[in-house]
C-alpha cells in the first residue's frame, strides 16, 4: 500500500480527532503499517472546522504532513467547503448525509454518503456518530482491516461504551460495504 | 622564650561553634561589625538545642553577604544562583522530606530577584524555615537600594535618596500564607535563637526577618556611625510586640522597629496536602516515593 | 542496570511525541519533574503530572520556568534523577541554570519542545531555532549535550539516552525536540523494564574523612552523595577547588573550566550520534537533524532518481558535534547540504570542520512548518553547481 493521506473534518464536539486517532492507532498497533497523525492546535483548532490529519502506508512515512489527501472524511458543511478542494484527483470523499451538502463536486471525487448521525441516533447515541463514519470509512477504503478498527475502537472509547461503540461501527461498517459492492469502481485507496 | 608559650592549643579553647562551622574556610569575608555572623551564632544555638541531626539538615543560600553562610557551614549546603534559593530547596525537600531544608539568604536575593519565589513557597506552606539578614541594602555588590531600603536613605543607586517604598516582610510572608512570622534585630541574640529553634520545628514555611546593620556601605553612607552604634540604635529603637498585626510592623528609616513573633498557626504543608490528597483519593493506588513513605512513618 | 518495572508501560502504543518522552523520562528513573506550562510541551508534564502519583515521583508546577530549572537540580542533590520541560521562552529564562547545572556537574535533563521564534513568535508551529541556544545560551564556558529525535519513538528511546549520558557524565542534557515531533502521534513500542538499560550516577561510598566532592579519576567524571548522606558537601556556582569550595584565584578557575570541557571532550566519540545512509561515495551529503531528517528522505531520493549520488548523515546527538566524521567526509564529497528549521545555525558547525574542503549549503526555513522536499532537492542540486 502506497503513502494515504487522509482528512477528517468536521465540527468540535464530533469527536474528529478520535475517529482519525481510532484510524491510526489501528493501522499502526492491529494493522502492522505505518501511520502518522498531526493535531492542528492553538486558537485555529478551537474555532468551528476542526481536522485531523492522518497518513498510513507500508513505508515508514518521512514527510510528515499530508500534501493532498487522498481519502477524505467530513461531517460538516464548513469542513466541506473549506477542505474539499484539497482532494487529490480521483480521491474518494466520505461525507455525513444530512450535515454535508456537496455541491459543487469535481467529477473526479469519488464520493459516498452515510446518515451517520440518524444511525448514531437510532442507536441512542448521537455521539457515536465518529464511529459510523469510521465503520464506513473502513469499509470503503483499504486503509485498515475490520478487525483492526475494532479492536483499536475498543481500546479507544471510555470504558462501558465499548457494546454501544461497536454497534456503531458495524452499522458504519456495513452501509460502506453495500455501497461499495455496488460501486463501479472496484478499487480503492 | 620557652616554646610552650605558643601553643595555641592550650591557651585559646575552641569556640564551641566551630564543629558547625567549617573552619578550613576561616576567615570569613564579612566586614566588621557586619550582623551576619552573629545571626549565623544564633543558628547554631539554635540548631544545637534543636535536637535535630545535623546529617540530615540542608542550608541554601542564593547570592550576596548573606548568599555565604551556606559557605560556611559545616551542613550539607548549597550556594546556588541570585533569587532562587528557595525553588533549589523546593526540590531538595521534595527529593527527601525527611532534610530539614534552611534558607538562609539577604533581602535582595529572597525579595527582589526572588520574590516570586517566595510568595509563592509561602503560598504552597512549603516546608522550609527562611531566615532573611535584612540590611536594607545590596552589600556584595556595593550598597545598591534594595525593596527594603528606606523611604529617605540613600544608596549608590539612589544618591538622591530613596523615595520607593520598601515592602513590609512581615506583612508579605503572613498574606502569602507562611505560618511562622517573626521579626527581630542581631542585637536580641536571644529572642533570635529561640525564634529561629521555634521557626526550626515549625511545619511548612517559616519566616524568620532579621535586621542586620551593613556598616560599610549602609550605615556609613547615611551616616549611622559603625557597626555598634547600629547595635545600639537597634537597642534603643526596638519594641517587642509578640502577636502584632503585620500590616503595622512597617519600617521607616531610623523608626521605630517593631520585633517580635507575629505569626504561628497551622495549615497543611505541601508535603502533607499533596500526601493527604493523593491517599484520599487513590488509597493503596497511590504510590509515594520512599523518601516520602518513610517521611510520614517516622 | 536495568528500568525499575513500576513505570514501564510495556506495550505498543500510539501516543504522541510529547507523551512519549514522558514515558522515556519514567522508565529511565526520573522521579522529579518540576514544570512551567508552555506550548508545545506542555503534553510533557501533563503526562507526568498524571502518572507520577503511581511510579513514586513528584511532580510541581512551578511559578516560572527558572523556578523550574533549579528546582530539579535541588531534587537531583536530594538523590533524584529530574527534568523540566518547556518550549523557546521558557527555555530562555533556564539559561543561568544551565550553567548552574554544568558549573556544579549535576545531572539533568531540559527538554525543549521547539517552536518558531523569536520572542513569542509562533507557539503552536515547529523550528529548530534553539539549537545555538542550547550550546552556547548560558554565560561562559561549558559542555553540554544536546539530543534531537526525530519520531515519538525516538522521544521515548532518546529521554532514556539524555538521562543515562546525564547520568553518566554528570552534565545538563537537552532533548531537542520540536513542535511537530512533539506532537506527532505514531506508534511507539515499549520494551520490557528488563530490555531498558538505564545509567545511574556513580557514588561514592568511602570513607567520610577523604571525600573530596569535585576530586575526579581519569574519566574526569567526579562521583557523587547525597545532602543527608552525612558527608556534609558544599556545591557552589563560584569557581571551587576539588573539595568543593570557592576558589577565587586564576589557576582554580583554569584547572576547573578546562575539566568541565575535557570531561565531555574526551569522551565525545562514545557520546556523539550519528545515522549514515549512501555515504560512501556519495557526490553530495545531507546533514540533518530532528524532524529536517524526515524531510530530507524524499529530497534525497528524488535526488537519486535523477541519478545523482547522495548520501544521508543524520545527527542524532547534535552536541557534541561530531567533528572528525564531518572533517572525514568533507574530504570526500563535493558538497554538504544543511537543511534546517532556522535561519543557519547548525550550518556554521559544519562549514568549521569542512574549512573550505567541499561546498557547504545551507537550506535555511524560519520555522512554521517543515520544509518542503523540493526546496531540499533544489539545494542538492544547487551544491553541484561549480564543483
Amino acid at each position: 500500500m502506497p503513502r494515504n493521506e487522509i482528512k477528517i473534518g468536521g465540527f468540535g464536539g464530533q469527536g474528529v480527532i478520535l475517529s482519525g486517532y481510532i484510524l491510526g492507532r489501528a493501522a499502526s498497533i492491529y494493522d502492522s503499517k505505518y501511520a502518522t497523525m498531526i493535531q492542528a492546535f492553538g486558537p485555529e483548532a478551537r474555532g468551528s472546522a476542526c481536522s485531523a490529519q492522518l497518513i498510513i502506508s507500508d513505508e515508514p512515512i518521512t514527510y510528515p504532513y499530508i500534501v493532498a489527501p487522498n481519502v477524505m472524511v467530513l461531517m460538516s458543511q464548513e469542513a466541506y467547503s473549506k477542505f474539499s478542494p484539497e482532494l487529490a484527483p480521483g480521491g474518494i470523499l466520505l461525507t455525513e448525509e444530512d450535515l454535508v451538502a456537496t455541491h459543487n463536486l469535481r467529477a473526479d471525487v469519488r464520493h459516498f454518503s452515510i446518515p451517520a448521525t440518524r444511525i448514531a441516533e437510532e442507536l441512542g447515541k448521537r455521539l457515536v456518530l465518529n464511529i459510523v463514519m469510521l465503520g464506513f470509512a473502513t469499509a470503503l477504503t483499504n486503509l485498515v482491516g475490520r478487525d483492526a478498527a475494532r479492536n483499536a475502537v475498543k481500546v479507544s472509547v471510555p470504558k462501558g461504551t465499548e457494546e454501544l461503540n461497536f454497534a456503531a461501527f458495524e452499522k458504519g461498517y456495513e452501509y460502506g460495504l453495500q455501497l461499495r459492492e455496488k460501486a463501479p469502481e472496484k478499487t480503492f485507496a | 622564650m620557652p616554646e610552650e608559650l605558643y601553643d595555641i592549643e592550650t591557651t585559646i579553647p575552641s569556640n564551641p561553634i566551630e564543629e558547625f562551622l567549617r573552619m578550613d574556610r576561616m576567615p570569613h569575608i564579612w566586614c566588621p561589625g557586619c550582623g551576619i555572623g552573629t545571626t549565623v551564632n544564633c543558628f547554631v544555638r539554635a540548631l544545637q538545642t534543636s535536637g535535630l541531626d545535623l546529617d540530615k539538615v540542608a542550608v541554601v543560600s542564593g547570592i550576596g553577604c548573606t548568599g555565604r553562610v551556606a559557605g560556611y557551614m559545616n551542613l550539607d549546603s548549597f550556594h546556588t544562583t541570585h533569587g532562587r534559593a528557595i525553588p533549589f530547596a523546593t526540590g531538595l525537600k521534595l527529593a527527601n522530606p525527611e532534610l530539614k531544608v534552611v534558607v538562609y539568604s539577604g533581602d535582595g536575593d529572597l525579595t527582589a530577584i526572588g520574590g516570586n519565589h517566595f510568595i509563592h513557597a509561602a503560598r504552597r506552606n512549603m516546608d522550609l524555615t527562611v531566615i532573611l539578614i535584612n540590611n536594607m541594602i545590596y552589600g556584595m555588590t556595593g550598597g545598591q537600594a534594595a525593596p527594603t531600603t528606606p523611604v529617605g536613605a540613600t544608596a549608590s543607586t539612589t544618591p538622591h535618596g530613596n523615595f520607593e517604598e520598601t515592602f513590609n516582610l512581615p506583612f508579605l510572608a503572613e498574606s502569602c500564607g507562611a505560618v511562622y512570622v517573626a521579626r527581630w534585630t542581631a542585637h536580641h541574640v536571644r529572642h533570635l535563637t529561640k525564634s529561629i529553634k521555634e521557626a526550626l520545628a515549625k511545619k511548612g514555611f517559616s519566616f524568620v526577618e532579621i535586621l542586620a546593620p551593613c556598616p560599610t556601605l549602609y550605615s556609613r553612607r547615611n551616616k549611622l556611625g559603625d557597626g555598634l552604634d547600629q547595635m545600639e540604635f537597634y537597642r534603643d529603637n526596638s519594641e517587642i510586640k509578640n502577636g502584632a498585626d503585620t500590616k503595622t510592623v512597617t519600617l521607616d528609616f531610623q523608626g521605630k522597629i517593631t520585633v517580635g513573633k507575629f505569626v504561628d498557626k497551622e495549615r497543611p504543608t505541601y508535603i502533607e496536602a499533596m500526601n493527604q490528597h493523593y491517599q484520599k483519593k487513590y488509597g493503596e493506588r497511590y504510590v509515594p516515593s520512599d523518601e516520602m513513605r518513610k517521611h510520614f512513618h517516622a | 542496570m536495568h528500568a525499575d518495572p513500576i513505570g514501564v508501560l510495556t506495550g505498543a502504543h500510539f501516543i504522541d511525541g510529547d507523551h512519549a518522552c514522558s514515558e522515556g523520562a519514567i522508565a529511565a528513573g526520573c522521579r522529579f519533574v518540576a514544570g512551567y506550562p508552555i506550548t508545545p510541551s506542555t503534553e510533557v508534564v501533563e503526562r507526568i503530572a498524571e502518572r507520577f502519583p503511581f511510579v513514586g515521583g513528584v511532580f510541581i508546577q512551578m511559578e516560572d520556568e527558572i523556578a523550574s530549572s533549579i528546582a530539579i537540580q535541588g531534587a537531583v542533590w536530594g538523590g533524584k534523577k529530574a527534568m523540566t520541560v518547556t518550549s523557546g521562552p521558557g527555555f530562555s529564562l533556564m539559561m543561568e541554570h544551565i550553567g548552574l547545572a554544568a558549573m556544579t556537574e549535576t545531572p539533568c535533563v531540559f527538554v525543549d519542545v521547539q517552536r518558531a521564534g523569536p520572542s513569542t513568535g509562533l507557539p503552536t508551529m515547529p523550528a529548530q531555532g534553539d539549537m545555538m541556544q542550547a550550546r552556547w545560551g548560558s554565560h561562559g564556558d561549558y559542555q553540554i549535550i544536546a539530543i534531537v529525535p526525530n519520531s515519538p519513538q525516538e522521544c521515548f528511546d532518546l529521554t532514556i539516552h539524555a538521562f543515562n549520558l546525564s547520568e553518566r557524565y554528570r552534565v545538563p542534557v537537552m532533548m531537542m525536540m520540536d513542535e511537530c515531533v512533539g506532537h506527532m502521534i505514531e506508534r511507539v513500542v515499549i520494551p520490557s523494564a528488563d530490555k531498558i538499560e538505564v545509567h545511574n550516577r556513580k557514588v561514592y561510598d568511602g570513607p567520610k574523612e577523604s571525600y573530596r566532592a569535585f576530586e575526579t579519576g581519569r574519566d574526569l567524571v567526579p562521583s557523587m552523595v547525597k545532602a543527608g548522606d552525612g558527608y556534609r558537601i558544599h556545591v557552589t556556582g563560584l569557581t571551587h577547588d576539588e573539595k568543593g569550595y570557592p576558589d577565587m584565584s586564576v589557576s582554580a578557575q583554569g584547572k576547573l573550566v578546562q575539566r568541565l570541557m575535557d570531561k565531555i571532550r574526551i569522551h565525545t566519540d562514545d557520546i556523539v550520534m550519528y545515522k549514515e545512509e549512501d555515504v560512501e561515495g556519495a557526490d553530495v551529503v545531507v546533514v540533518s537533524f530532528g524532524i529536517t531528517s524526515r524531510t530530507a528522505i524524499p529530497a534525497i531520493e528524488q535526488a537519486k532518481a535523477k541519478g545523482l549520488k547522495v548520501g544521508h548523515l543524520r545527527l542524532v546527538v547534535v552536541w557534541p558535534f561530531p567533528e572528525k566524521r564531518i572533517r572525514e567526509l568533507a574530504g570526500k564529497v563535493k558538497s554538504i547540504v544543511v537543511p534546517e528549521l532556522n535561519m543557519g545555525q547548525i550550518v556554521y558547525e559544519v562549514e568549521r570542520c569542512a574549512a573550505g574542503k567541499c561546498n557547504v549549503v545551507s537550506v535555511p526555513h524560519a520555522g512554521g512548518t517543515v520544509h518542503q522536499p523540493k526546496d531540499i532537492f533544489a539545494a542538492i542540486e544547487k551544491s553541484l553547481r561549480g564543483t
